[in-house]
């Protein structure tokens, strides 16, 4: 389907149905029970797993693929917010041409930047991408003011042009961002017995441009394009003596991926219109890193679990705290339960980046494939064991 | 006139004159060897022959045209393809991607965007990389991971992939550098194979003499970065300059 | 003139900084080869230090002081550190007012253990990986060792003072007959980082274990052939460049109020001064270190700033993107280094 082999179309519509569904997936608690603090199915955290999935399928295109390990992605989401937010300033609040702008604008600045950094390889480049990120945010911080408003971040107001719109509501108030009229925050709750579910327009334009982007990587991966860029990643030297110019492949990778970036900041400007420089710092460069590795870097579904996975538990893990953490260990004797309690303390809360960073690091020591090959290997273990029993039963069969 | 006229080529690393004053010519659809003993520049002018390096004088045409100031992937478009001393794959591809490669080099040029259409529809494509590896026996190994293949193996694969690229020259640094006598023996029927039964220039940089005097049909000995002798294998057999240059003066 | 030289001088601390950081990131690369993202946190790791020696010179106790009585007439709770109660309040205080160079004492031991447990217990699995998870797992490190800082010190600075005798400032000017005033302490560190470099160079240069380290940087695989063990010496070293960041971590203390993410800070700019010296080159690393150090201070002069508004943010990296565009393998690089 959608000139998709079966195993890519399948694979498409798992995550089709988890974005789809997000709603009721990430609420499984009713609203009044002690564990619906867990609940991830509000609009603002659905649509930061999703803007964070586009932004690592877009980096795993770079990384994944060519080899190529950029640490300055976040430059692109930031420079996406700007645009984004210029154009809710001066056009309309409708989220199209924000859009549309800030995928151009990221592209081009991508552009520029690969076309330099790509000059170089390995961890110059690597290098190279963290100077220009860098740059980019402290010029985004001080000279740039005007474009960025520095510090405060670029925000709205009231006296905002927005030829196409209006200046301000009825009412004096800052219009909302929309699709043609939808307006993004718009939320309809619908209620299930005790739990409350809640479907938001701007969570389900996110997921639906996410299912796209999704589907554009599946068909970037599969096509002789991106068979190019895996063997740019094994032997650059093979392609050069095969007639393959490689650097406009590397830059032609370098501009997609950067594109989704600023598809990402686009979108996260679109959900809340406000754009900071602090979007754009390399520890935010990082974490892209950090999800598109702990997913599986190189597979198409890993970097959408890394961004899930981090999103996910940095939401859960800032929510638990040491009253939840003794209300779940109360059945251990005082001493005991104190004692772990003091024990897990420093990996909850505020110290959720602790846990990511061990995390991380095990996942680089042991498992290189991320959570893909994890889970590779568990379906394998679980194949042989099974395996096992059935050659030891038929061994068995004939001794009887 | 040869399809490769080398004329006057030299090339200086610091104090060190790596190349003399080399001019060859390698005739259409021959099997042209050069050789010499260690440090007699055999690399460094194949390496002035495929953009890897840049000689200081003299000039290189391969087919009537300059190759010099080329980078290695246009002169590769041009028609020279280069087989490496240690084999030179994909080693992360399969053995299939490894040929499809080549197979779109020589469809698409150095750069297509071709991101859209999935490689199976590619049918043209495929069909002929299949062949290649009907060809090269190696079809049964198509899903293989290539780096996991025996030495023998790459360098038939790579010989292959070069093939496929339906080049009119084909470099060959070594081929047989580090194999075993049987894996040598296989090599050289191959390339005899490639040479009866193709229109195509082989240039082919060679130590061992066994490979060099079943193959070649013209032998250029060179010696301290420049040309000993050019003659046909018989000849250069019973040459003394020859022995002279392996074996040192005294001999 | 003296405009030119102070900003000299401006740039001549943050620039020792720069080098000794870079300094000891080459030394790791050029032994070991393995390109450290966790050096930044074991030059703030090196800082807590000084926090931390700090905080226990200054431990004290309250005694109930009779003859002293607060405005409400009860007796005045007076607390003595025990450092004074032990050597006599003079003695005692000096030792607590030098609780920096105190903490260099400490922070050595310190900083080469945990250099040979990182060595030992993570980075030598990392040899024969490539270059980028080399990065991704101490950028992993990074993030750990800077978020359980972060656990036990807070997130916000932590001010730490210089020794009296050498807070203030000192007319430098006087050597060259004008006045200019300039912060004693960043004499001190520009002085300490001298020292610092000139002892690892003369280690290196004339001792036989530097001999052998300087030839593994040359040519790791045939100094392996002779015998050597080389891999015991590349620990010693990984354990002496932990030490030089952890050193100029804690001198630095006084100038900058250490917090948990100056590691960070310090490791973006440190990797674009040993690329900008070239990947692999120890004089390369001082040198761009000194020069980026005083290019930056130039650069926020109000002067320049005028014309060129915002250079003073972005003239680093411009450097290093332009130097590594002309000269790709910096400016003393050697050929080969960390190239495909």
């Amino acid at each position: 389907m959608f000139g998709l082999d079966n195993k890519d179309t399948r694979m498409l519509l798992v995550v089709a149905v988890l974005t789809l569904c997000a709603p009721f997936i990430l609420n499984p608690f009713p609203t009044d029970s002690a564990m619906a603090q867990f609940n991830a199915g509000y609009p603002d955290l659905m649509q930061r797993f999703v803007i964070f999935g586009i932004f690592a399928i877009g980096f795993n295109i770079l990384f994944g693929l060519t080899g190529y390990l950029s640490f300055g992605h976040a430059a692109f989401l930031g420079v996406g917010s700007y645009s984004a937010v210029w154009m809710f300033k001066l056009l309309s609040m409708n989220v199209v041409p924000a859009i549309l702008l800030s995928v151009v604008i990221s592209g081009l600045f991508a552009l520029l930047i690969g076309f330099v950094s790509l000059r170089r390889s390995g961890i110059y480049f690597s290098i190279l991408t963290l100077a220009f990120a860098q740059m980019s945010f402290n010029l985004a911080y001080s000279v740039l003011t005007p474009i960025t408003n520095g510090e405060t971040g670029l925000q709205l107001t009231l006296d905002d042009p927005r030829i196409l719109g209006v200046s301000a509501t009825a009412d004096g108030s800052i219009p909302v961002t929309s699709l043609f009229g939808l307006e993004m925050r718009s939320t309809f709750e619908m209620a299930v017995g005790p739990w409350a579910f809640q479907f938001n327009a701007g969570y389900y334009l996110c997921a639906l441009i996410l299912l796209a982007a999704f589907y554009l990587s599946i068909r970037i991966f599969r096509s002789p394009f991106g068979m190019m860029l895996r063997a740019v990643k094994s032997n650059q030297q093979r392609m050069n003596y095969t007639g393959l110019n490689t650097k406009p492949y590397t830059l032609a990778a370098f501009v997609i991926s950067g594109m989704y970036a600023g598809l990402a900041g686009g979108l996260m400007a679109s959900m809340d219109p406000l754009a900071g420089a602090e979007r754009m710092q390399w520890t935010a460069s990082g974490e892209v890193v950090l999800m598109t590795i702990l997913g599986g870097a190189g597979t198409l579904i890993g970097p959408v679990l890394g961004a899930g996975f981090i999103k996910y538990f940095e939401n859960i893990f800032s929510k638990i705290n040491d009253h939840v953490l003794h209300g779940w260990f109360s059945f251990m004797p005082d001493g005991l339960e104190d004692f772990v309690v003091f024990i897990i303390h420093p990996f909850i809360g505020k110290g959720w980046h602790l846990t990511l960073g061990i995390l991380f690091m095990l996942v680089v020591v042991f498992l290189p494939g991320g959570l893909v090959e994890g889970g590779q290997r568990i379906a394998k273990w679980v194949k042989g064991r099974k395996n096992k029993d059935d050659s030891t039963s038929a061994t068995k069969t004939p001794a009887e | 006139m040869g399809i490769l006229e080398v004329k006057n080529v030299g090339k200086r690393f610091g104090g060190l004159q790596a190349l003399g004053d080399v001019n060859l010519s390698v005739k259409e659809n021959t099997v042209h060897a050069i050789i010499g003993p260690n440090g007699a520049g055999k690399s460094t002018l194949l390496n002035c022959l495929v953009g890897k390096l840049i000689p200081d004088t003299g000039s290189v045409m391969f087919d009537g045209q300059s190759v010099l100031g080329r980078k290695p992937f246009e002169i590769n478009q041009m028609g020279i393809s280069r087989v490496f001393q240690t084999p030179e794959i994909f080693g992360d591809l399969s053995v299939l991607e490894n040929m499809l490669i080549p197979c779109f080099a020589k469809r698409d040029g150095a750069f297509s965007l071709n991101a859209i259409t999935s490689v199976p529809s590619e049918k043209d494509v495929l069909e002929k990389a299949e062949a290649m590896l009907e060809e090269m026996n190696m079809a049964d190994k198509r899903h293989m991971h290539a780096a996991s293949m025996s030495r023998g193996d790459k360098r038939r694969l790579e010989i292959g992939m070069c093939l496929s690229q339906e080049p009119r020259l084909l470099l060959l640094d070594e081929p047989t550098a580090g194999m075993a006598r049987a894996d040598t023996n296989n090599t050289i029927d191959l390339l005899k194979e490639i040479k009866e039964q193709r229109d195509i220039t082989i240039a082919i940089i060679e130590h061992d003499m066994h490979v060099v005097f079943s193959l070649a049909d013209r032998i250029t000995v060179l010696a301290q970065g420049t040309p000993l002798v050019e003659d046909d294998p018989q000849n250069i057999r019973g040459n003394p300059k020859v022995r002279e240059a392996y074996l040192g003066e005294s001999a | 003139m003296d405009a030119i030289l102070l900003q000299i001088l401006n740039g001549l601390d943050k620039g020792s900084a720069y080098a000794l950081i870079a300094l000891g990131l080459t030394l790791i690369f050029g032994t070991l080869g393995v390109v450290n993202f966790a050096h930044g946190a074991l030059f703030m790791i090196g800082a807590f230090c000084a926090v931390t020696v700090q905080r226990l010179l200054s431990l004290s106790y309250e005694v109930v002081d009779e003859t002293q009585k607060d405005f409400l007439g009860n007796p005045l709770k007076v607390k003595t550190s025990y450092v004074e109660s032990w050597f006599g309040p003079e003695m005692g205080g000096a030792i607590i007012d030098w609780a920096v160079p105190i903490a260099i004492i400490f922070a050595i031991p310190i900083m080469i253990l945990i250099g040979f447990v990182m060595e030992r217990g993570l980075i030598k699995h990392f040899y024969k990986r490539e270059h980028a998870d080399q990065i991704l797992v101490t950028f992993g490190l990074a993030i750990v060792l800077q978020e359980v800082i972060k656990y036990f010190y807070g997130a916000n600075p932590i001010q730490t003072a210089s020794p009296e005798a050498l807070s203030g400032v000192a007319n430098v000017g006087a050597l060259f007959g004008t006045e200019i005033f300039y912060p004693v302490w960043r004499i001190v560190y520009f002085f300490f980082s001298v020292v610092i470099i000139g002892g690892i160079f003369s280690f290196l240069q004339f001792t036989t274990f530097g001999m052998v380290v300087r030839a593994g940087m040359a040519d790791r695989e045939t100094v392996g052939l002779l015998g050597i063990n080389i891999d015991r010496r590349f620990t010693i070293m990984f354990g002496i460049a932990a030490a030089v960041a952890g050193l100029a971590g804690v001198m630095y203390t006084p100038i900058n109020s250490p917090n948990y993410h100056m590691g960070m800070d310090f490791l973006v700019l440190s990797f674009v001064v040993v690329v900008v010296g070239g990947m692999g080159s120890l004089p390369g690393a001082v040198l761009a270190g000194f020069m980026l150090g005083i290019l930056e201070a130039f650069a926020s002069m109000n002067e320049v700033k005028s014309i060129l508004p915002g250079i003073d943010q972005i003239i680093i990296y411009v450097v290093a993107i332009i130097i590594l565009l002309t000269r790709p393998r910096g400016l003393m690089g050697r050929k080969g280094v960390m190239e495909e």
